[in-house]
């Protein structure tokens, strides 16, 4: 036995090199091996989210390549699984259900529209799954979800209507009357802009409320009083068009108040289209600019260009595909919350979900980058919601140019609920 | 006939002791489904007493799950009201909107009837969203832990979950089976395959029309507040349109009229939608296509057929 040690053969060298030199393999041999990090992404694929679920898609697909091509997450690659929800709740769910127990997903993104996170939302705090909505409603904040749904990508439709209000005050005018879809978008609208707008010395004269059915608009609009400085509209589909259109027919060439309203109206809707010239002159709430504007950051060009956005908000692939310019950023930056949530909590495996929900819960400042090219951001952990700086936009020869930027801070408001301290 | 009804007990016998010990053997993800389908097939086998044995195509059946879905949600939200009182005040919400709804509508028939039900439940719809400070409109709200407790069982937990959802499915699926043996349920059956020729041996129409509609209604009831429950969500999307055409499709595919043909139904819609996603991204081009194959190859749905051609005994 001593023998072979002292004086060994050619054959136990070369076993003991080939193994010495596997070990040393070892570890980038795990490392390209690593099982892949798995996120489902519940997709409005199909029904009235369609149009922003194509967008969300694009948009993740390449945050998806950026951080694959830079390592992936804590040096594991990442893949995503989309999964179509319908835009309904009940398939929503459902689709959580499937992302989590069926394909073993770590946590599940992207979902838009409010009343599917509402739907979805309890389904995941059963589950006990991270739920990382890009919604913009108020849901989240309001304290009506669990402690495993949060809003790490996008700020609340309450903070965006609140900055808007000393804008419009001061520049458009005070005497403000309100055309909004009666239903949950348009009723947050009308209660936290009549707030803000009185906050600011301003005053709503007329709340006007259309049936989300309605198709015609025509009967409304006497009811805009005349001394109607500024009016608000927030319409939302294809109805768009024909309001837009018939208001323009009822004001005609004559005098008209100055008009404002949010960009959800017209995602994915060309803005020189015709029938919506009677918008000229008029200013639109925007998150991120679809134009890009003179003093864009220095990470526009890049994220444009990985999206497949040109400088109009347009594919580069057809110049009439518009793109959800103002709400699509969010995915992206949801999945680079996800990636430094990950990486400072160790995440390993579906059983460290908890402390992923703490380790994102930490998270404060989230400063301007490639990861948020929408701007810096403020997440806090108490309400699950981020906070950013929105834009007003004019529209000047049919395009959208920005015309004003707010801070992070005019957005902010009292927590109305601590997650933190709910069991998870 | 004796054979027969001996027959007939011991295959839906059978099938709820297969449901009942499934959460056993599938796995948590499809058991959960399960249970959802069993919930939704309730909604169908309400959808079936009206139009599969009475002949009622309504379009309205969406108002009536969402009567049963907000009857049980809004006290659960408002005051706090546990699972049980909460259920049962949802099944009496789908009876008593059903009973009402009948009583206007069906001063109409056919073609009228489907379209004044269909106007009814838009005008639910709209009413869910109108009093939106109070029903939280289109977006909804999530039933609190607390309201989801039944005699001290989490129903937001697997095993209660199932076990409840399979207690109301084997309920409904045993009284619809009941019922279709009884003299009121050939009655029904009457008046779907000739009213006048019911109303000269001397049945009301309009009672047992009424009748059908409520037991119909509650069936409805207890799905929407058992969905509410269940799955923790009520939301007006329970309204719209699609959830009138879903029972129906439900029904249609298993078979109308026949008492197992509404789960069936539920069933295959879901194995049809996980297989159809699984392939592609135009699922629902894959679904359509089944349905119109269905609709052309087998008019009277999958167990009406079977029973047309092969089992002459199935109920």
């Amino acid at each position: 036995m001593s023998n072979g040690l002292l004086h060994p053969t050619r054959r136990g060298l070369l076993l003991a090199g080939g193994a010495g030199l596997l070990t040393a393999a070892l570890p980038g041999h795990v490392a390209a091996q690593a099982a892949p990090i798995r996120i489902g992404f519940q997709l409005h694929r199909t029904g009235i989210g369609a149009a922003y679920g194509r967008w969300y898609e694009r948009t993740t697909q390449a945050a998806l390549k950026a951080i694959n091509d830079a390592g992936g997450i804590a040096g594991r690659p990442v893949e995503i699984l989309f999964e179509d929800d319908a835009t309904d709740p009940k398939r929503g769910s459902e689709v959580v259900d499937k992302l989590t127990q069926a394909d073993g997903c770590d946590l599940v993104m992207g979902t838009l529209f409010s009343h599917v996170v509402m739907g979805s939302a309890p389904r995941a705090g059963e589950l006990k799954v991270p739920y990382l909505v890009c919604s913009e409603g108020y849901h989240v904040a309001s304290g009506a979800l669990n402690r495993w749904t949060l809003q790490p990508g996008i700020t609340d439709v309450r903070a965006q209507i609140s900055t808007m209000a000393p804008w419009v005050a001061a520049n458009l005018g005070k005497k403000v009357t309100m055309v909004f879809p009666d239903y949950a978008f348009g009723h947050d609208h009308r209660d936290f802009f009549t707030k803000a707008v009185a906050e600011q010395g301003g005053e709503v004269i007329a709340q006007i409320a259309v049936p989300p059915t309605e198709t015609s608009f025509t009967r409304y609009f006497p009811q805009i009083p005349a001394e109607t400085e500024v009016l608000y509209h927030v319409m939302v589909g294809p109805a768009v068009l024909t309001f837009v259109k018939e208001l323009g027919e009822f004001y005609g060439t004559g005098a008209k108040p100055a008009l404002f309203g949010f960009v959800d109206s017209l995602e994915a809707v060309d803005t020189a289209t015709p029938g919506l010239e009677f918008l000229e002159g008029s200013h639109f709430w925007e998150a991120h600019p679809r134009v890009k504007p003179a003093d864009a950051g220095e990470h526009e060009a890049a994220y444009r260009a990985a999206v497949g956005v040109d400088d109009n908000g347009a594919s580069v692939s057809d110049a009439k595909d518009i793109s959800t310019y103002s709400h699509m950023f969010s995915t992206w930056e949801t999945l680079y919350f996800i990636k430094q949530a990950m990486e400072a909590s160790g995440y390993a495996g579906p059983a460290d979900r908890q402390k992923l929900v703490e380790a994102m819960e930490a998270i404060s400042d989230l400063p301007y980058g490639i990861e948020r090219p929408q701007g810096a951001k403020r997440f806090n952990g108490k309400t699950h919601q981020v906070f950013g700086t929105q834009s007003i936009s004019q529209v000047q020869g049919g395009k959208l140019v920005k015309v004003h930027t707010t801070t992070i801070e005019e957005g902010l408001y009292e927590d109305a609920v601590d997650y933190t301290t709910m069991s998870f | 006939m004796r054979r027969n009804g001996l027959r007939v007990w011991a295959l839906h016998l059978a099938l709820l002791a297969v449901l009942a010990s499934a959460q056993f053997w599938l796995s948590p993800y499809l058991a959960t489904n399960l249970a959802r389908i069993m919930v939704l097939a309730v909604f169908a086998m309400g959808y079936n007493l009206a139009f599969g044995y009475t002949g009622l195509l309504s379009l309205g059946h969406a108002l009536l799950l969402a009567a049963g879905m907000y009857a049980a949600g809004l006290p659960a939200l408002l005051w706090g009201w546990s699972a049980g009182p909460a259920f049962i005040a949802g099944l009496a919400g789908g009876g008593l909107v059903a009973a009402v709804l009948g009583l206007l509508a069906l001063r109409t028939a056919g073609v009228s009837f489907m379209i004044v039900t269909l106007m009814f439940a838009q005008a639910g719809f709209l009413t869910l969203l109108y009093f939106a400070p109070v029903t939280r409109g289109n977006d909804g709200f999530a039933v609190a832990a607390a309201s989801r407790s039944f005699l001290g069982f989490d129903l937001s937990t697997d095993t209660p979950r199932f076990l409840a959802a399979f207690a109301i499915f084997a309920t409904g699926l045993l009284v619809s089976l009941a019922l279709m043996r009884s003299p009121f349920g050939r009655t029904m059956i009457a008046m779907r395959e000739n009213e006048e020729r019911s109303r000269m041996l001397g049945y009301n129409p309009f009672t047992v029309k009424l009748a059908a509609l409520t037991l119909s209604g509650l069936y409805a009831g207890a799905a929407g507040a058992a969905y509410a429950l269940l799955f923790g969500y009520v939301g007006a999307s329970f309204a719209t349109i699609q959830y009138s055409i879903l029972p129906m499709l439900y029904v249609l595919m298993g078979g109308a009229g026949t008492t197992l043909g509404p789960f069936l139904g539920a069933l295959l819609m879901f194995a049809l939608v996980e297989a159809a996603t699984g392939l592609t991204t135009a699922h629902q081009f894959i679904i359509g296509a089944a349905l119109v194959a269905l609709v052309l190859f087998a008019p009277k749905g999958i167990l009406g057929t079977v029973r047309e051609r092969w089992a002459k005994w199935l109920p």
